[in-house]
């Protein structure tokens, strides 16, 4: 694109020509005469920074630069030289968007590094997005959870700002940080009829009243994303009552901080069932975060998850519960399970699963023929196979060389397992 | 025409296979062979003690093989481009030579050197024998790109003729042509420096276990070789027992240094498979530890950026923290998790870990927990471990931290959980943290969690006489993850691929953003890059300059504010295997 700048210009004089140019040019020809609309195309395939340098050439090329089109969307990016590599939005750049265009914001993000300065910069200028029609809003740690230090009381004074101001959120994404369910209310209290979109995994002070709430007056919520400790049967009622829209994408986060310190409780089978009945084409998203001995409430009865993912180690009685009670499993994937081999849950999956497309393994033991029936099992189907070459282990029918030809042919595809370089 | 040779060693510190030292004899009246080093820069350079003392040993190695050819060794002191004009003068030469050296500082270096030997009408005469392969040639038959999936380079590896096989060492005979007067002060001017000379200080410093030279290395392999049960169980070639150990077989410091040549391992593997399986080709798996040494080599040949993800074409821009405490609890073992810290120990006593044992530390310093940059934890390795060459260590740190060539994030080791299956007894960890010694196996790998008792029963307590876990892994892992998956997510909407990962779909990433790199990422022009980690010509391939900006409109349509998910997958990358 700034090629095609470039070529532009031979066409026009350059401006330190303007001077000498002849008479026969007329003013019409002057860069600074260009149409608006001309000028703001070409801005739009400028980066900010030229666009900034470009903006201080003349006024009309200014004015264009304010045009609210231009800002509609923002990133702020706070980043403190100490803490991270990349760079800063620069500070002046900030104060000239606050005062001349707030009210033009409508997707705004705030992407912060580890440091604490640079959530509560994101805070200062949150609280002052007073005249904004804000429809998307984004909180993101790049690095840790800054947000989380910064003071409660100042982090969610700030939100509270852009929830009272905005009245036309439609997603919202304040993952680890520290919003409270009063905050949550005043979200309600003003956004209800927009709001589409709220992830808010790991937000330790919201309790599931708190999301209930939420639940239970934003009927055009499509995609939620939060702890397990949220997840509630009212909640899953609350997602399919009668005037709430279908849900698309519900995301939940299992966690536990020490082994043996949270007990889980188990959601009722006919909760899942109201939510599938209510919206069919749901994706239901786990990540599970648990040491094994902490996954005994789970899976025990048929549960609609769609994507499951283990980040720590699974055993091989709970990958057997899945392969039994997931029948929607579209994809898995296992950080690490043992060095016993999972053939026969791995089949059970396959056979089961019917809708399984994307499988992960990563630290197990399956044996060459076990996975070889696995996959002849679910064939083309699996777009998606990613198995660590550790993972299989060669036995009388196949060794590592032959395994991925006979793969190959039952996927319909070249295929190989991951590796990591041996040296 | 009087013909007076020098050589010049640099990697390759051997007799054996040894081209451009052939042609340094090859009709010479007179041969020299040098190595250059400059004390006074050797206290600043990133390169620790072991590494010192190997690279010493296998002068000594080289002195005294060259000894009995009635010849020495001549160390230099100094700079390559202020000894040159010295000794082309002092030694009237006419001709030198050297090993070629494919990594970009070192062409840009030889080139320099090249150059100022034609000023001073000396023949230079270079030959590769670093490497199996012609790298280049390598780079040409994949449409003059380097293979950047491992697979890939096994391909086109597997259409190449044979490596050149390699040469004899160098005889009595050749030597006797072009001997060499030795001055008397020789070890005076050109002898092996000390560590003391180096500036290390020496008392107390436990005993190599690894030693340097050319001898080692050739007795090493005897002893590979040996190992027959290994060669004709390659069929189950999977390590069952993984040997955290420093092995008497282990080669990969020899052939980093060139004491061992690569060619000569390689036809000496080949020959002993196809007696033992009366089998006309060896698998490409049997020379998996050359290979992956060959890959690193020719993706590194042509990038002088290599070895930093600022800049570096192939490596992806990611938001690493900078926490130098943290880095420093990695470096020197402090980090309160036994498994990370005795590795971390046992690298830094020894200079030498188990693959798999680099793959838990870099995992950990990186994608897996401490989100730190792999260049950081590249510069650590390079100080202290005796086969890190620079293309493979940073070639290999991309690789685990998801930086290049592997984008499969979800592969995620844990420090207590990998430790534990790699090694059930727990006597790595006693042996190299022996303050836990005494740690029944239930906890040894998560100290913290044994009850306080215990702890003062083994006479070690959590915070006081080890450390504390310096961090919560599953809430690191969790943040980590969600990180990366940030990062890969931007890079898809450049490439207008849909991105196997669960899209959030807040306006900003539903669609490419408006602004476009300058106004994010780590430098004015770098912008974010695909990771190219092409499968032949599938989706991902290395990008150029015209794919840098976006087609980008300003405002965002309004009716697309929301756009319903489009996943296929929540964690998974998406297809790296061909297009039928």
């Amino acid at each position: 694109m700034k090629r095609g700048l470039k070529s532009q210009c031979q066409i026009f004089p350059s401006l330190g020509e303007r001077a000498k140019r002849p008479k026969w040019m007329t003013p019409a020809q002057d860069w600074g005469n260009l149409p608006h609309h001309v000028v703001l195309q070409i801005f739009q395939h400028l980066s900010l920074v030229d666009r900034a340098r470009a903006s201080s050439v003349c006024r009309c090329w200014n004015d264009v630069f304010h045009t609210p089109d231009l800002w509609r969307k923002f990133e702020f990016e706070l980043n403190q030289p100490a803490t991270s590599y990349l760079r800063s939005t620069h500070p002046d750049l900030i104060q000239q968007i606050i005062k001349k265009h707030a009210q033009h914001l409508q997707y705004v993000s705030f992407k912060v590094d580890s440091c604490t300065e640079s959530a509560e910069a994101a805070c200062d200028i949150l609280s002052q997005l007073v005249n904004c029609t804000i429809k998307t809003l984004g909180l993101i740690s790049t690095a840790r959870p800054s947000f989380m230090d910064v003071s409660q009381a100042h982090f969610v004074s700030a939100l509270t700002v852009v929830f009272v101001n905005s009245k036309s959120l439609s997603s919202i994404r304040i993952d680890d940080t520290p919003v409270d369910d009063p905050s949550l209310k005043v979200l309600v209290a003003n956004n209800s009829d927009t709001l589409k979109l709220l992830k808010m995994s790991s937000c330790p002070h919201v309790s599931p009243a708190g999301i209930l709430c939420v639940a239970d007056q934003c009927h055009g919520l499509r995609e939620l994303a939060l702890n397990y400790h949220l997840l509630s049967d009212e909640l899953l009622l609350a997602l399919s009552s009668e005037k709430h829209v279908h849900l698309e994408h519900l995301r939940i986060d299992v966690v536990s901080e020490n082994p043996g310190q949270t007990h889980f409780h188990t959601i009722k089978r006919s909760s899942w069932e109201a939510l599938i009945r209510h919206s069919p084409k749901v994706n239901i998203v786990m990540y599970f975060y648990l040491y094994e001995e902490e996954f005994e409430p789970f899976f025990c009865e048929e549960t609609p998850v769609t994507h499951l993912y283990f980040g720590r180690a699974v055993s091989k009685m709970m990958l057997g519960r899945i392969g039994l009670n997931c029948p929607r499993l579209v994809e898995l994937v296992v950080c690490a399970n043992g060095i016993e081999p999972l053939d026969e849950e791995l089949i059970r999956i396959g056979e089961r699963c019917k809708s399984l497309t994307a499988i992960g393994l990563g630290e197990c033991e399956v044996t060459c023929s076990g996975f070889v029936e696995f996959v002849k099992m679910c064939g083309g189907r699996l777009t998606q196979l990613s198995i660590m070459e550790e993972v299989l282990i060669p036995d009388s029918s196949y060794n590592i060389e032959q395994i991925h030809s006979e793969v190959s042919k039952h996927l319909g595809r070249m295929w190989f397992p991951d590796m990591m370089p041996t040296w | 025409m009087v013909v007076n040779s020098v050589h010049w060693f640099r990697k390759c510190l051997r007799l054996h296979d040894n081209p451009a030292l052939q042609e340094a004899l090859n009709g010479a009246d007179a041969v020299r062979c040098v190595y250059i080093l400059d004390p006074f820069f050797a206290g600043a350079a990133n390169v620790g003690i072991n590494r010192w003392r190997f690279l010493l040993e296998a002068l000594e190695d080289l002195d005294s093989s060259l000894k009995k050819l009635n010849s020495r060794l001549f160390v230099v002191r100094g700079q390559p481009t202020d000894v040159f004009p010295r000794l082309f003068k002092e030694w009237n030469v006419t001709r030198l030579t050297f090993e070629y050296d494919p990594e970009p500082y070192g062409k840009e270096r030889d080139g320099a050197i090249i150059k100022l030997a034609q000023e001073f009408g000396v023949e230079t005469i270079v030959r590769n024998s670093h490497t199996l392969y012609n790298l280049d040639r390598i780079i040409e038959m994949n449409n003059n790109s380097p293979p950047l999936t491992f697979k890939r380079f096994q391909t086109i590896v597997s259409r190449l003729e044979l490596p050149r096989r390699p040469l004899p060492p160098i005889t009595q005979q050749q030597m006797d042509k072009c001997h060499t007067k030795i001055e008397d002060n020789h070890d005076q001017l050109y002898s092996i420096p000390s560590l003391e000379e180096l500036g290390f200080r020496t008392d107390g410093l436990p005993l190599a276990v690894w030693h340097g030279g050319e001898s080692q290395a050739l007795d090493r392999l005897g002893k590979h070789l040996d190992k027959k049960v290994w060669v004709t169980s390659l069929e189950h070639s999977r390590v069952k027992t993984c040997s955290l150990y420093a092995s008497p077989t282990g080669l990969s410091p020899y052939l980093r240094f060139g004491c061992l040549s690569c060619r000569v391992l390689y036809y000496n593997l080949r020959e002993l498979y196809m007696k033992v399986r009366k089998r006309c080709t060896p698998p490409l798996s049997l020379f998996g530890q050359l290979l992956w040494r060959e890959f690193f080599y020719t993706a590194a040949t042509n990038n002088p950026n290599f070895d930093r993800m600022d800049g570096n074409p192939i490596c992806v821009q990611i938001p690493w923290d900078q926490n130098p405490e943290a880095l420093a609890k990695w470096a020197e073992g402090r980090t309160g998790f036994p498994w990370i810290d005795a590795i971390m120990t046992q690298l830094r006593q020894e200079g030498w870990i188990h693959h798999l044992a680099r793959h838990a530390v870099a995992c950990f310093l990186t994608r897996g927990d401490l989100w730190i940059s792999w260049e950081s934890g590249m510069k650590v390795f390079e100080e202290m471990l005796l086969d890190a060459d620079w293309s493979v260590n940073a070639g290999s740190w991309m690789w685990l931290s998801c930086s290049a060539f592997f984008q499969q994030f979800f592969h995620c080791y844990c420090p207590v959980g990998f430790g534990r299956r790699t090694d059930p007894t727990g006597d790595y960890i006693r042996h190299y943290i022996p303050v836990l010694k005494d740690y029944p196996n239930r906890y040894i790998y998560e100290p913290w969690n044994a009850p306080e008792s215990l702890q003062k029963a083994a006479n070690c307590v959590v915070g006081v006489d080890y450390p504390k876990p310096m961090i919560n892994h599953a809430e690191s892992s969790r943040l980590n993850i969600e990180r990366m998956k940030q990062v890969y997510q931007q890079l898809s909407h450049y490439r207008g691929l849909s991105l196997l990962a669960s899209v959030p779909t807040i306006q900003e990433e539903a669609e490419p953003p408006m602004t476009d790199e300058s106004q994010t990422s780590s430098g004015p022009d770098s912008p974010q890059r695909v990771p190219a980690n092409t499968e032949e010509d599938v989706c991902y391939e290395a990008p150029d300059s015209s794919t840098v900006c976006p087609s980008s409109t300003s405002a965002p349509h309004p009716d697309q504010e929301y756009q319903a998910p489009c996943i296929s997958s929540v964690i998974l990358i998406g297809n790296k295997e061909k297009r039928p």
